[in-house]
């Protein structure tokens, strides 16, 4: 694996199998009753979070005190350019501390390989802009093996159908998981409306590998997994799509798609919901839905990048 | 100032002949294909395989002074400029306070001249505050000291139609040009800063699309066409504005276009790695569009070539991407590009330079035609000696910590660019000599013949 995890481009396939192997041992030790590891005993990790994520935060915060790392959480929002200071200033300061990695949440697209240019640590990209989010992709990734395998054994997503729908052009969600879903050998096909398509995706889609579709229910039917993207209530007022009700009858995961879906067909949401526009509470709490597996897969797969990244040579 | 005579002895002019120029007084006082005889107390500057060049005459500058002398000053500017060949540069308005009066533009005129490298002519804002709103003082500008002849609320778009017709309406009174950074707000907003394609959408930055700019040229050529006066598109970077501008000058609207050293030779995949050395407004675009650039430029509908030099002090640059400053350094290293971008590949021979970088930049400026205190002007006797000398056989690595800016956001570092500046001379005095900054008044007694 590379210093730092940026983007889901970083990780190859091979990588990938060996978080996932990593993250189901992790997995396992959730359900002890005493959770520490000793693996980054002595390691320091900031949690530097310039934009609100209490649900990423945490969650790598968990992952970090259970590999016995001391864990520190920097938050604030723009602080540093609404203080005049350049962000590599502020960075440099934190990494003076003595850190082994930062974790690091940014409001702008790059920030982290930005910033991981400057510092010696390792960087992990929480979430960056409308750009990536790796451990995300990771974590469906592994919660959708977990679905697929039986018992214990995780399963291949190879040749499976995975649909991705929603706001595409805001989606970090939706640049790592295509990355990471083709990379596992998975079918992908992305569905939104033209307004929320990335700029230039007929080309990308053809180089990358996936499939584009403005008609959901045409795509619906040939799913082997759904995974349904957040639309952010400020994108609503941006001219994107004429009203909400609109949004729900052309690309929302309603009550009538569930049951074209069937009972056997996993549903995936990065959260937090929006109940009733792109998810009806119906497919939310249906018995497929994998939603709060992706939380508990998060803190698994976050310990697994954490211990791999930190873990290598020169640990104690 | 005592006027040192200066024999520039085997200069081939423009490329073609050779002859020897001898410089008195701020004029071109002999100029001859046999030997000049010097006068005993000239220096000689020996030419031999340089090309002589007009001074040139950069139309779009930015030269942070006032309010940002930390990045840039008139005079480190100025120095700059020098070292890149010019002999006159046109100072944007987007200072702070804002280049929107009188008082302000005569300012930035005087420090010009204070520190004597180069004309300084400032640009005067179309709007109060480049608000975009309610004209500036065009025609106080106009009649200052400074005689401002263009105006452009550059770094931002006159966006209202109204207020850009009455701005093309108003300036006619005085022969002045307005200057149009064309970026249609609701298209392209603020932060928009990448060319908007499959990289900016892989990289999830904000577009900026080409119809952007191109609605804007096009609405502003029938405004001008509307009311008969002269528009002038600054850094155009697409292949669309290109065909609004061929068409516009088949009409025969008053229309002049300049474009970017950077927009002639560097590319939108140069984003790739989140580099805020590479975020300038309008951002780099995709090779096809760079390539209709360059046709453009060789034939004529682009008029001219222009820096947009936007110098930057470090810690506005060391910002998350869409955070940075928007700008790159240019006056050192335009030469040094269309040299390679246009001599090179043989598309532009010498006299083409001259007409983009000097003749044309300052016919559209208004710089061209004041007697001895003119730009642009053919290499003759009795024009002013605003001069360059250009080596065509060198190749320079460009070097960011070689510069006479107080910046350092310089987009070819490392890079090899063709053909350097040797010299370079303002109404007949050097300001760069061996390419380096002459100490100004420290060197007119000369015995380095
Ligand atoms: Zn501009």
């Amino acid at each position: 694996m590379k210093k730092h995890l940026l983007s889901s481009d970083d990780l190859t396939a091979d990588d990938m199998a060996t978080l996932f192997a990593t993250a189901a041992e992790m997995h396992d030790v959730q359900r002890r009753e005493v959770k520490k590891l000793p693996a980054l005993r002595g390691r320091t990790i900031i949690n530097l979070f310039f934009e609100d994520s209490t649900r990423t935060r945490s969650s790598f915060e968990i992952a970090g005190k259970w590999l016995s790392a001391d864990t520190i959480n920097i938050t604030g929002k723009g602080s540093s350019a609404s203080k005049g200071e350049s962000l590599r200033d502020t960075v440099l300061t934190i990494a003076s501390m003595g850190v082994d990695a930062v974790v690091m949440r940014h409001g702008a697209s790059g920030a982290a390989q930005q910033v991981s240019q400057w510092i010696d640590a390792a960087v992990v990209n929480a979430g960056d802009g409308t750009h990536e989010h790796p451990t995300q992709a990771l974590l469906d990734a592994y919660a959708l093996s977990r679905h697929f395998g039986e018992g214990d054994r995780l399963g291949s997503l190879e040749g499976r159908h995975v649909v991705l729908v929603g706001d595409l052009t805001h989606s970090r969600v939706f640049r790592s998981n295509v990355i990471t879903l083709t990379r596992l050998g998975a079918r992908v096909t992305v569905v939104a409306p033209p307004t929320l398509m990335p700029a230039g995706i007929a080309s990308w889609s053809s180089s990358a590998g996936f499939a584009t579709s403005y008609d959901l229910d045409e795509v619906l039917p040939t799913a082997d997994a759904v995974m349904m993207l957040r639309v952010q209530k400020e994108r609503m007022s941006g001219g994107f799509f004429p009203t909400s009700r609109e949004y729900t009858v052309g690309y929302g995961l309603t009550r009538d798609r569930l049951r074209v879906l069937g009972p056997e067909v996993p549903i995936c949401h990065p959260g937090p919901m929006n109940r009733g526009l792109e998810i009806a509470a119906d497919a939310a709490d249906a018995a497929q839905s994998l939603i709060l597996e992706q939380v508990s897969a998060g803190v698994a797969v976050r310990m697994s990048v954490l211990y791999h990244l930190l873990a290598g040579e020169g640990t104690a | 100032m005592t006027h040192q005579p200066v024999l520039v002895r085997g200069a081939s002019l423009l490329g073609e002949q050779t002859a020897d120029v001898l410089l008195v007084d701020g004029v071109i006082a002999e100029l001859g294909t046999a030997r000049v005889d010097a006068p005993s107390d000239a220096r000689v500057v020996e030419a031999d395989g340089l090309v002589l060049l007009p001074g040139l005459v950069d139309l779009h500058t930015h030269l942070r002074e006032p309010g940002r002398e930390d990045a840039e000053t008139v005079r480190t500017g100025s120095a700059a400029a020098a070292r890149g060949g010019y002999t006159a540069v046109l100072a944007m308005a987007n200072t702070s306070p804002v280049t929107d009066t009188a008082e302000a533009a005569e300012r930035v005129h005087s420090l010009g001249r204070a520190a004597g490298i180069v004309d300084v002519q400032p640009v005067g804002a179309v709007t109060k505050g480049l608000r975009g709103e309610e004209l500036a003082e065009l025609g106080l500008m106009a009649r200052s000291r400074a005689g401002v002849r263009v105006f452009s609320d550059d770094g931002k778009c006159v966006a209202d139609a109204r207020v850009m017709r009455r701005a093309l309406e108003y300036v006619k009174a005085f022969g002045g040009v307005v200057s149009q950074h064309a970026q249609e707000p609701t298209l392209a907003g603020a932060t928009a800063c990448c060319h908007e394609g499959e990289l900016s959408g892989r990289l999830g930055l904000p577009g900026w699309p080409g119809v952007a700019e191109e609605v804007i040229v096009a609405r502003d050529v029938m405004l001008a066409r509307h009311t008969g006066s002269r528009v002038h598109v600054a850094h155009a970077s697409t292949a669309g504005t290109v065909e609004v501008l061929r068409w516009a000058k088949s009409l025969g609207i008053q229309v002049t276009a300049e474009v970017t050293p950077h927009h002639l030779l560097l590319t939108t995949d140069l984003l790739g790695g989140y580099d805020p050395t590479f975020k300038v407004n309008p951002p780099l675009r995709p090779a096809e569009d760079v390539e209709a650039l360059r046709d453009a430029l060789a034939d004529g509908t682009i008029d001219a070539v222009a820096t947009d030099h936007a110098p930057h002090a470090r810690h506005d640059k060391e910002h998350a991407f869409v955070d940075a400053a928007f700008g790159m350094l240019g006056l050192e290293t335009a030469l040094g590009v269309v040299a390679t971008v246009m001599v090179e590949s043989g598309r532009m021979g010498w006299g083409d330079v001259a007409r983009v970088m000097s003749t044309r930049p300052a016919e559209i400026a208004g710089l061209a035609g004041r007697g001895d205190q003119g730009h642009g002007r053919p290499v003759a006797v009795g024009e002013p000696a605003n001069l360059t000398l250009v080596d065509p056989a060198a190749s320079v690595v460009v070097d960011r910590d070689d510069s006479a800016s107080l910046s350092r956001n310089n987009p070819w570092h490392g890079r090899t660019l063709s053909a350097a500046v040797r010299a370079t001379f303002l109404r007949g005095t050097p300001t760069v000599l061996d390419g380096q900054l002459v100490e100004i008044g420290a060197t007119t007694e000369g015995s380095l013949t």
